[in-house]
């Protein structure tokens, strides 16, 4: 196989990358000029589709495919790109904004082009705060360059791009989340049907796609859609940016072509686990997607053999690596944590259960377990979300799966967790001690407790020592 | 009878027409709404009532529908904020690495809980889901815009220490303070 070559992230080392001289010098702009010249929107739609690219925001739907959704006889397309980047250890789409705008705003041009759209809003989480000035004085740059605006190249096609800033909600990265928060609402997730590209933003015929999905697009019309084919796996075209971060010894992004495995990752980018441990669980493409443990980090990072592990798909490849002493009860107290933290509260099994969930992990983490709450987590996660049906979006998924992977794979280490760890004290949730104290709105802090195996009663005891509801 | 006091509305001329210079963007004034909020949080430090029901009239909406917009988003405060506000991560990355450790660390320099402000009015401290800076993990970012990472306690005191001196304009894209032990 011939080596891999970079093509997202080719600019990156390169200086002052982010400026419109230096992409331009380095072939940028080059794949736009030529396809608003020569082809048209339909052509680009068809190559797009033929490079079998999947969309790079989660859920690998085909971007191509995605484009004919759109109704053949709408009279305005909008474009939404998916910047708000808050999948826990994701940070792919951050480096390709502020590395490399230009690529970007290419990729976009190309979209919109494809598309028809003529207006395109850059959905930005706001903590991205250096990426939107770069790409803020990336768009003044581009449009004053014949880039965007009126009658780009001279090819008739209209694009103006507006950037939009988020305030700090994960669920606006739900393409739906996205739009109605875009339209000024609260990002709640609508329920589908009507898909976006029937009726999006504004009620009109709208287009999702990730950062990095349209960063791939000027690359397939440049270098063709067999190019983009001869690199990854089965059904898993083209490279990808991996993020690797946890207890590895270098945190990094690196672009690969899909299909790498975790081993490959750690060891050959990650610089392998740290302090010298070994590596116990990995999190392959962001909490949501669950948990793999030591013995499956051979499997593929892509859209399909993932999927051999339990796990919910490849997510945003963003891997997290735990060492040999992390306790699993941490994990998943933490993506439960997160869960809760998050949910936008529409759906009765989503919000009241990632609320239940996060309480449950609280009060087994802190002592007060029962060996009946994992059977009540591990029911109770496999009826939330879409893939049962009984949720409006994805996010109850991705809650569920930590505990679905956690529990199927490290069972005996919670079982252990909870008959080592009893606390009569913990019984009692930290909020109502806050109650009890008098001050109803104190932050849950989680109580610290230490607790010694050979320090506590054979578990019933412990079990009777704790006050019911 | 009822006494009426009067009061002059509290966003200046030049604050609307910030916010009127986003209308041509949307096909609905509604959808301002959380640029609107934006701005009035940067010049406020804080999303007065006032200032939503004004909102209100200029995108042509009710002062509720912007109140409850305001209050979906946990960016968006009622109670002023400090001059430099900080955000210390606890996601799963940084969590692994100290997180939530720092930002108890942090919060007891403050003499605050997560989500106040230190008595001087310098620093509010918040957690944080993930920064998308795993990077650094374990990361904080202020709302200048400067990031630090990787950080332990003693780069964390530095980091409050260096907000307590207020905002930047110009902040650089990498971290401006890391831990001792993870320089090269
Ligand atoms: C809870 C939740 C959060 C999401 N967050 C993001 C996100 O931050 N960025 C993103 O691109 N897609 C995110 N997605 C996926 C989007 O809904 C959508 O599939 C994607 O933006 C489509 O773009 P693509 O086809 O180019 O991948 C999220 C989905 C869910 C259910
Ligand atoms: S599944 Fe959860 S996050 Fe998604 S719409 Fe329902 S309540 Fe909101
Ligand atoms: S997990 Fe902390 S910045 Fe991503």
């Amino acid at each position: 196989m011939p080596a891999f070559e970079p093509v997202l992230t080719r600019n990156f080392a390169i200086p002052d990358a982010h400026t419109l001289p230096v992409y331009e010098a380095r072939g940028g702009y080059q794949a736009a000029r030529r396809v608003l010249k020569d082809l048209s929107p339909d052509a680009v739609v068809q190559l797009v589709k033929e490079s079998e690219l999947r969309g790079r925001g989660g859920a690998g739907f085909p971007t191509g495919m995605k484009w004919t959704f759109l109704p053949k006889d709408r009279k305005e397309t909008l474009m939404c790109i998916n910047a708000d980047e808050s999948e826990p250890a994701t940070f792919n789409n951050r480096q390709l904004m502020e590395r490399d705008p230009h690529q970007l705003i290419e990729g976009i041009l190309l979209g919109c082009f494809a598309t028809r759209a003529s207006v395109a809003y850059l959905y930005l989480r706001f903590e991205y705060i250096n990426a939107f000035r770069i790409l803020e004085r990336a768009i003044d740059e581009a449009r004053a360059a014949g880039h965007l605006g009126k009658n780009i190249h001279g090819s008739g096609f209209d694009l103006e791009i507006y950037l939009h800033r988020g305030a700090g909600a994960y669920i606006c990265g739900e393409e739906t989340g996205l739009i109605e928060s875009l339209e000024g609402k609260r990002g709640w997730p609508r329920i589908k049907p009507p898909f976006p590209a029937i009726e999006g933003a504004f009620r009109k015929p709208t287009v999702v796609n990730n950062v990095e999905t349209l960063c791939c697009v000027p690359h397939i019309l440049d270098r063709g859609a067999a190019w983009f084919k001869s690199i990854g796996t089965p059904k898993s075209y083209g490279p990808k940016l991996y993020t690797i971060s946890g207890h590895v010894n270098r945190q990094v992004c690196v672009e690969l072509p899909l299909g790498v495995t975790a081993r490959e990752l750690i060891d050959e980018h990650g610089g392998g686990c740290w302090k010298g441990r070994q590596v116990k669980a990995v999190v392959p493409g962001g909490i949501s997607m669950g948990l793999m443990s030591a013995a499956e980090l051979d499997t593929k990072l892509d859209f399909e053999d993932i999927r051999k592990t339990g796990c919910l798909g490849l997510g945003t490849a963003a891997v997290t690596v735990m060492d040999d002493h992390t306790s699993m009860v941490d994990y998943l107290h933490n993506t439960c944590r997160f869960f809760a933290h998050e949910s936008c509260g529409q759906c009765t099994p989503c919000r009241e259960g990632t609320t239940w969930f996060s309480k449950t992990m609280t009060r087994i983490k802190a002592g007060g377990g029962r060996i009946e709450d994992l059977d009540i987590l591990r029911h109770l996660a496999q009826n939330m979300g879409i893939t049962p049906g009984t949720t409006i979006c994805g996010l109850a998924d991705g809650a569920a799966w930590p505990i679905r992977n956690a529990l199927d794979k490290f069972r005996p280490e919670f079982e252990d967790y909870i008959r080592t760890h009893q606390n009569p004290a913990a019984a009692v949730t930290p909020l109502q001690q806050a109650v009890a104290r008098g001050k109803p709105t104190d932050p849950v802090v989680l109580h610290q407790i230490q607790l010694k195996a050979a320090a506590l009663a054979a578990r019933p005891a412990a079990v009777a020592a704790i006050p019911g509801p | 009878m009822t006494t009426t006091t009067t009061t002059g509305p509290i966003l200046s001329e030049p604050l609307r027409e910030k916010i009127r210079a986003f209308f041509p963007r949307y096909p609905s004034k509604r959808a301002v709404t959380l640029p609107a909020l934006h701005l009035v949080q940067e010049h406020f430090r804080c999303v007065p009532n006032q200032a939503m029901a004004e909102i209100a009239e200029l995108l042509e909406i009710t002062p509720a529908e912007v109140h409850d917009t305001m209050s979906f988003y946990g960016f968006f405060s009622q109670a002023p904020l400090g001059d430099v506000r900080v955000w210390v991560c606890r996601s799963i990355s940084c969590a692994l690495r100290g997180g939530d450790e720092l930002l108890r660390h942090a919060c007891q320099r403050l003499g605050v809980e997560p989500g106040g402000t230190s008595a001087d009015g310098k620093i509010t401290i918040e957690l944080a889901e993930c920064l998308g800076l795993c990077d650094y993990a374990p990361a904080a970012l202020s709302d200048d815009g400067r990031i630090y990472g990787p950080l332990d306690e003693p780069s964390m005191d530095r980091v409050l220490e260096l907000a307590r001196q207020g905002p930047v304009a110009d902040p650089p894209p990498t971290p401006v303070i890391a831990a001792e032990s993870t320089r090269h």
